[in-house]
């Protein structure tokens, strides 16, 4: 009796433990790590990723998964980029453009699996291809920035509005001059508006039912399909929210960028199922599991640790966090998780 | 007299608290057939269960020739000779194989067999095995082209290359058509003939009329009654099986209400007659009938599920079509569908969100979710049904079928509705639960009409003041449920194929 508390402690703050077990270490070892600029760093560094992995944690509520939110988010980087500098629209107008492509993405992910059966993993990898594709199509697969040769032999004249620059890299006074960044607002909005959408609504709540059983759910009268696609909109456009911050951090249309937040952000959701023991995906977790590597790579940073070794310690971090998730669970009697 | 072959001696089995197995003793002889009948839970399946080595007994011993025999799980049964036709036909084939392969599977798994397959020789073996069973498809076929009688025909046939000792079909013609029934039925006088010991469940008693050398019944975990000198006590065998449970229950039957549901000429296959059905206010109606009577399929319509193929229906003298669940559920029809755990529980949740999960939209304020409310309700429910738990925070995996099942039904009680449909709610329940849930639908049933369906008729005799029996998709008697002439209903249930004996 008393050993299975313990474990239930051990699963429900374990993660948590750890993760204040590593800020005192880093403070301790790494000069500078316990300051607010390092603080709003970790941040800043997980922004971005962290967007994306609340929009692929809304599918796995549903038991789904979203392969194609790397390149939405690439998409609306270059989407962005086209608008401003080759078709000089306003930073209204191509905020406004990048967010529908990316619902519109979330939609024809949705109604494939949906109406096609399409397997979700498939589906979306798809889906994936198509995007990095597509993107490189109008440029022939060039960068965009100002002051580029057109295909047609014509310069390209636009300009990144300032106001789209702003989203990007504004800073908040707080504390200090000019320390909180735009982009980590926007984090922090968007986790909490998911967080009580998935959390704490009947349509959270039924979004969770079809993930647990969909027959079910459906019998008691859910529109399952009608859930099912709001999830990958949602992440389709909490992607393209991710690309639009990028094009406005980085200013130009780059191809290059944003190789690594599929799989980042994906960790960071995967990860959150071990925060707090709650075994399954849930939009608190998912912000603590994306700061929880930003805190990691942060630290190991200002440790020396050479750039090539994050990916590895990425990746031990993941393996821990589902070792925990899914051993330790499993060895828990279950008790109800809603 | 011949040898016996198995005998099982006071064999007792509890899941937790709950004794399912209370002392068998039964012995099963080579060329005898032996019939076990037994309601819902009255523990068949476990029985089954031990004698096929999925489940170890928790008292008693199992012989088997003379042997000690103590199966440590279910391969271990089969190679000493105790093999198993499961109901669950899936369980017996690999759709996506061809009948060849699936009939000679032992082969490849069999200890030295060689690595590559050769499947000429392969499929000349499969074509001998299929020709003694009389099955006339070709062997290259894939099973998932095959229907449902020709997949159980396929499970059984590989049984059979097994040359059991003890051979049991646990209801192996609920989706078998007459025709090939009997095809098994010829298949099994064989095998009597060759000495091998069977145990056959079913309770379809033209099979049993057919078949059986003696009838074992079962009744709440105890052999209830014996029946082995010729000739056989059908009637006698259906009184042991359902015992008194039907007197403990005191049913004062309700008519002359206003009729909430009408089924106009409703036809649910092609070739069936109409069917015309009308649920009155505060009436409790059981449709009984056998697997592939119809049963589901008219709760499915009835839910919008499914649509009938001919008819109307009318709710409070409206049009009632509905398009799936959820308009079926907006007009105030409810239905808590059979198979609980695929089509019921979220295994995520806890008894409160479990229960609350159709009206979550009442529990909500403006877009919030409110947990008080849902728990409160949940709480009181609890209450009322006699759900047997810690706290609404239980997890739903944690309860025994009969409380889960508690909170499936709960669910739709929550609320007021005109119809609430209940498609064999007492499956995996056992007898305690099954009155608490009985007794509750019947103290509600006022203000709705209450339409349940079971396949076993003692669940019917409990719970209803009608009941209604489908055969073949069709009507196939009607009974106020005072006095009810066990036998005539009995004959109904089974169809026409009835010995004159208990049908008269």
């Amino acid at each position: 009796m008393n050993n299975e508390r313990i474990l239930n402690l051990a699963i429900r703050y374990g993660f948590l433990v750890l993760l204040a077990g590593i800020v005192m270490y880093f403070s301790l070892a790494a000069e500078g790590f316990a300051s607010p600029r390092s603080a709003v760093f970790v941040l800043q560094s997980v922004a971005i990723t962290g967007i994306l992995a609340l929009g692929v944690t809304s599918t796995l509520v549903v038991d789904g998964f979203d392969l194609s939110i790397g390149s939405v988010a690439t998409s609306s980087l270059m989407l962005s980029a086209y608008s401003m500098v080759i078709l000089e629209y306003s930073a209204f107008v191509t905020v406004l453009l990048c967010l529908t492509m990316g619902a519109l993405v979330g939609l024809v992910n949705g109604l494939l699996i949906v109406k096609m059966r399409v397997p979700d993993l498939l589906a979306t990898l798809g889906m994936m291809f198509l995007l990095i594709g597509l993107q490189r199509i109008p440029t022939q697969g060039n960068s965009i920035a100002t002051g580029m040769r057109l295909p047609d032999g014509s310069i390209a004249e636009g300009t990144f509005a300032a106001e789209f620059l702003w989203i990007g890299r504004h800073r908040f006074d707080m504390f200090i001059e000019k320390l909180f960044p735009m982009p980590v607002v926007v984090f922090l909005l968007v986790a909490v508006a998911v967080w009580l959408f998935l959390g704490f609504t009947r349509h959270g709540r039924l979004m969770y039912a079809i993930g647990s059983n969909q027959r079910a759910a459906e019998l008691v009268g859910t529109n399952v399909s009608r859930y099912k696609v709001l999830a990958y909109m949602i992440s389709g456009v909490l992607a393209s929210v991710g690309g639009i911050l990028l094009a406005a951090r980085l200013g130009r249309g780059d191809i290059a960028s944003g190789n690594n937040l599929l799989l980042d952000s994906v960790a960071a959701a995967l990860i959150g199922f071990a925060v707090l023991g709650a075994a399954r995906p849930n939009a608190f977790g998912t912000a603590i599991g994306a700061l929880f590597v930003g805190i990691l790579l942060q630290g190991l940073t200002m440790m020396n640790a050479p750039y090539y070794t994050q990916d590895f310690v990425k990746g031990a971090v993941l393996v821990a966090a589902l070792v925990f998730t899914f051993y330790l669970s499993s060895r828990r009697s279950s008790a109800g998780r809603h | 007299m011949s040898q016996t072959i198995c005998e099982v001696r006071g064999v007792e089995k509890s899941f937790g608290s709950n004794r399912v197995l209370r002392g068998i003793d039964l012995s099963m002889c080579a060329g005898e057939v032996t019939v076990l009948m037994g309601a819902n839970g009255a523990g068949k399946s476990t029985l089954v269960k031990v004698l096929c080595g999925v489940h170890s007994a928790d008292e008693g011993e199992l012989v088997l020739a003379g042997n000690p025999y103590t199966p440590v799980d279910a391969a271990d049964a089969i190679s000493q000779g105790v093999v198993t036709v499961h109901q669950s036909i899936d369980d017996g084939v690999i759709p996506d194989l061809d009948v060849a392969t699936n009939l000679m599977l032992d082969k490849l798994t069999a200890p030295g067999a060689g690595l590559f397959v050769n499947d000429r020789k392969l499929r000349a073996e499969a074509r001998k095995v299929a020709e003694a069973m009389g099955l006339t498809m070709n062997v290259r076929q894939l099973v998932s082209e095959l229907d449902v009688a020709d997949r159980q025909m396929i499970a059984i046939a590989r049984a059979l290359a097994r040359s059991p000792k003890l051979l049991i079909l646990d209801e192996p013609t609920s989706s078998l058509s007459a025709t090939e029934a009997e095809r098994l039925f010829a298949l099994i006088d064989r095998l009597r003939s060759a000495g091998v010991a069977i145990l056959y469940i079913s309770h379809r008693m033209s099979d049993i009329r057919r078949i059986a050398d003696r009838i074992v019944s079962m009744r709440d975990g105890s052999i209830s009654g014996l029946f082995d000198t010729q000739p056989l006590d059908y009637e006698g065998a259906v009184t042991s099986m359902l015992g008194h449970a039907m007197t403990d229950v005191d049913i004062t039957p309700e008519t002359n209400s206003a009729p909430i549901l009408c089924l106009k000429a409703i036809k649910l296959r092609e070739d069936s007659p109409p069917i015309d059905l009308v649920a009155n206010d505060g009436e409790v109606i059981a449709v009984t009938g056998l697997l592939g009577s119809g049963k589901s399929q008219l709760a499915e319509v009835i839910f919008g599920l499914s649509r009938p193929i001919a008819g109307k229906m009318k709710l409070d003298g409206g049009s009632y079509q509905p398009a799936n669940a959820k308009s079926a559920v907006s007009a105030g029809v409810f239905m808590s569908p059979k198979d609980r755990a695929s089509n019921a529980v979220i295994p995520d949740f806890d008894i409160a969100n479990n229960m609350t999960l159709p009206f979550l939209g009442s529990f909500s304020r403006y877009y919030k979710l409110s947990d008080r409310k849902q728990r409160r309700a949940s709480e009181e429910m609890i209450g009322n049904i006699g759900i047997v738990c810690q706290s609404n925070r239980d997890g739903i995996g944690t309860l025994s079928g009969g409380n889960q099942q508690k909170v499936m039904i709960a669910r739709w009680l929550l609320k007021p509705g005109r119809v609430l449909l209940l498609d064999e709610p007492f499956q995996g329940v056992d007898i305690g639960a099954r009155r608490d849930i009985g007794r509750h639908i019947r103290a509600t049933a006022k203000g709705r009409a209450t339409i349940v369906f079971v396949a076993e008729i003692d669940e019917a005799l409990e719970i209803a003041d009608r009941i209604i029996v489908l055969n073949e998709a069709a009507i196939a008697g009607e009974h106020i449920n005072q006095n009810i002439d066990l036998a005539k209903l009995v004959a109904e249930v089974s169809g026409p194929s009835l010995s004159p004996a208990l049908a008269g």
